[in-house]
């Protein structure tokens, strides 16, 4: 019953935040906004029991992507000035989107069960940490790969030519 | 705190008719507001009494001592008149941001003090990811110091609060790092078993069970500093070069919760480099056993004593760095995170990691010599102090409350 309380006023409080990040005329509104999407997001995953994504989900995003966007807005000179172009909406192309990524959402939630019953909390730190460090040893690496080789790129591109 | 929780479900008649769910809610915010009215708030207002006395003493002055015994009721008086002030949003700022930010970066700092522990038993929930989860709340502190920078509409805020955001993200990695090498000590994210996996002697702390960990502490120690805003790491509220930084256009009980932050965040950086590398709330088993004979309740009077003790000491070494050493350029700052801190990091942890490989069971004689050594400087330090205090009169310098 709770749950279904907090899950509701989380629902509502996540797509009220994502309408405001979409529609907001203010770009930085819509940064602030995201905070508000982000962290229902992360209620979200503890309601489905998984403590570790939560928190990763605030770190990374809270603390890493939202501050960083904020970063991008605001060294943006003159960005009050700017046209806000989420205006015009091109109803030609949007609609038909929409309905077709409507009727996968509908094929998906008729698909499968959605009765989890009545589980017990269980934390995931240990499982996803053997699960990384056994079974999907090889896609850890890999992806451990790839964000280096990005990081250094970074470098690469920022970096100031000597001559 | 679920145990505490079904034992009153068992006892009250009330509470058996709710859903358990419930109960738990109401359990858990009537502790953590408890928690917030008995223990943060008065601690806040009373460090902010201590740190000026301190800092007065430091440059030989007294300090406040007019309000109460020593003026020891100075918080008190300082909080009655922010409320009483007038509630000023200036014309051009943002007013809805501009009041939204205080309430982001306090709760961003209270929402980490769910997970910190007081006694073996008294901590509000013992998450399984919790200093992980420490780490993650208190960045919904630089979004509030960010907002407040921004909606402030003063070129001063802005400055202080990007420079303030660029500081706490890029020092959250060295922070990152050390608190990796306790996980791999300890196995565990959950802060009671982090406790648990050190013992009450000094040399079965964390910071003294290789020399890896030893320097670890000494990078979460700097990285905490930086994270908190504080001195030599203040450069967001430079008072020579920002006037106050993000809280420039802040007046009353808005400016007060800036500060407030900033003294809660001094515990908050003390217990969690007690709770690491310090041991926590361990007691030697025979003072235990001893206690549990007394009283019930005296062990965990004893444990809070231990936790507390300790994470005062390292507040007062917190406070006596601002004082003591001049604040860094940002180019020296950011030059200090990213060219000396992180690498010397990642050495711990692979460092770390290797010695838990070679020696499973700890080596006993590194824990002793570094303990030792550790005891020895500290011996060499009151040497010289009192060597200096030779023509000086002593009670002058020792006597707090001249």
């Amino acid at each position: 019953m709770l749950k279904d309380l907090v899950f509701l006023g989380t629902a509502v409080f996540t797509i009220a935040s994502a309408a405001t990040v979409a529609f907001s005329r203010n770009i930085l509104y819509s940064g602030f906004a995201l905070l508000g999407t982000f962290a229902g997001a992360a209620v979200f995953f503890i309601l489905l029991s998984s403590d570790f994504v939560a928190v990763t989900q605030v770190l990374i995003y809270v603390g890493g992507v939202l501050i960083l966007v904020l970063f991008a807005i605001m060294l943006t000179s003159k960005i009050g000035d700017m046209n806000i172009t989420n205006r015009s909406i091109n109803y030609k192309i949007a609609i038909p989107l929409l309905l077709l990524f409507l009727g996968m959402l509908t094929q998906l939630m008729s698909g499968g069960s959605w009765d989890f019953g009545e589980e017990k909390f269980q934390s995931m730190v240990v499982p996803i940490g053997n699960g990384l460090l056994t079974e999907y040893l090889l896609p850890f690496e890999v992806i451990s790969i790839a964000l280096l080789g990005a990081l250094v790129g970074a470098v690469v591109i920022v970096r100031r030519e000597i001559k | 705190m679920q145990q505490l929780a079904d034992k009153l479900i068992q006892h009250c008649a009330l509470l058996q008719g709710l859903p358990h769910e419930l109960t738990y809610l109401l359990v858990e915010i009537v502790f953590g507001s408890l928690m917030l009215m008995l223990f943060v708030a008065p601690f806040a207002g009373i460090i902010s009494w201590v740190e000026r006395r301190v800092a007065a003493r430091m440059m030989d002055r007294i300090g406040p001592n007019r309000v109460g015994p020593q003026g020891f009721l100075q918080w008190l008086a300082d909080g009655v008149k922010s409320l009483l002030k007038e509630d000023i949003v200036p014309s051009s700022a943002d007013s809805f941001l501009f009041r939204l930010a205080p309430y982001l970066v306090f709760a961003g700092m209270f929402m980490a003090f769910v997970s910190i522990p007081f006694t073996s038993r008294v901590i509000i929930a013992d998450l399984n990811v919790g200093i992980f989860y420490i780490i993650a709340v208190t960045s919904l502190v630089v979004i509030g110091i960010l907002m407040s920078g921004w909606a402030s509409n003063n070129k001063f805020s802005l400055l202080g609060g990007m420079r303030s955001a660029a500081q706490i993200i890029s020092y959250e990695i060295p922070a990152g790092l050390a608190i990796l090498v306790v996980v791999l000590m300890s196995g565990s994210l959950s802060l009671q078993e982090i406790i648990k996996a050190q013992g009450a002697h000094p040399w079965n702390w964390f910071i003294f069970d290789n020399p890896f960990s030893f320097c670890s502490f000494f990078i979460l120690f700097i990285s905490s500093l930086a994270e908190g805003n504080r001195t030599p790491f203040d450069i967001p509220e430079a008072e020579s070069e920002l006037v106050s930084g993000y809280s420039t256009e802040y007046s009353g009980m808005r400016f007060v919760f800036f500060y407030f932050e900033e003294w809660a965040n001094l515990y908050l950086i003390a217990a969690v480099g007690v709770t690491l590398f310090f041991g926590g709330w361990q007691i030697p088993p025979s003072v235990r056993e001893w206690a549990v004979g007394v009283h019930f309740v005296l062990p965990h009077i004893l444990e809070f004593a231990t936790f507390f003790i300790k994470a005062m000491s390292l507040v007062f070494v917190i406070i006596w760095i601002r004082w003591t050493l001049p604040r860094l350029r940002v180019d020296q700052l950011m030059a200090m995170c990213w060219q000396y801190l992180i690498p010397l990091g990642f050495v711990m942890v692979l460092g770390t990691a290797t010695w838990i490989v070679l020696f499973p069971q700890g080596v006993p004689l590194v824990r002793y010599v570094l303990f030792s050594g550790t005891l020895g400087l500290f011996g060499y330090f009151f040497y010289r102090v009192v060597f200096h205090l030779r023509y000086t009169k002593a009670e002058l310098q020792f006597n707090p409350f001249v």
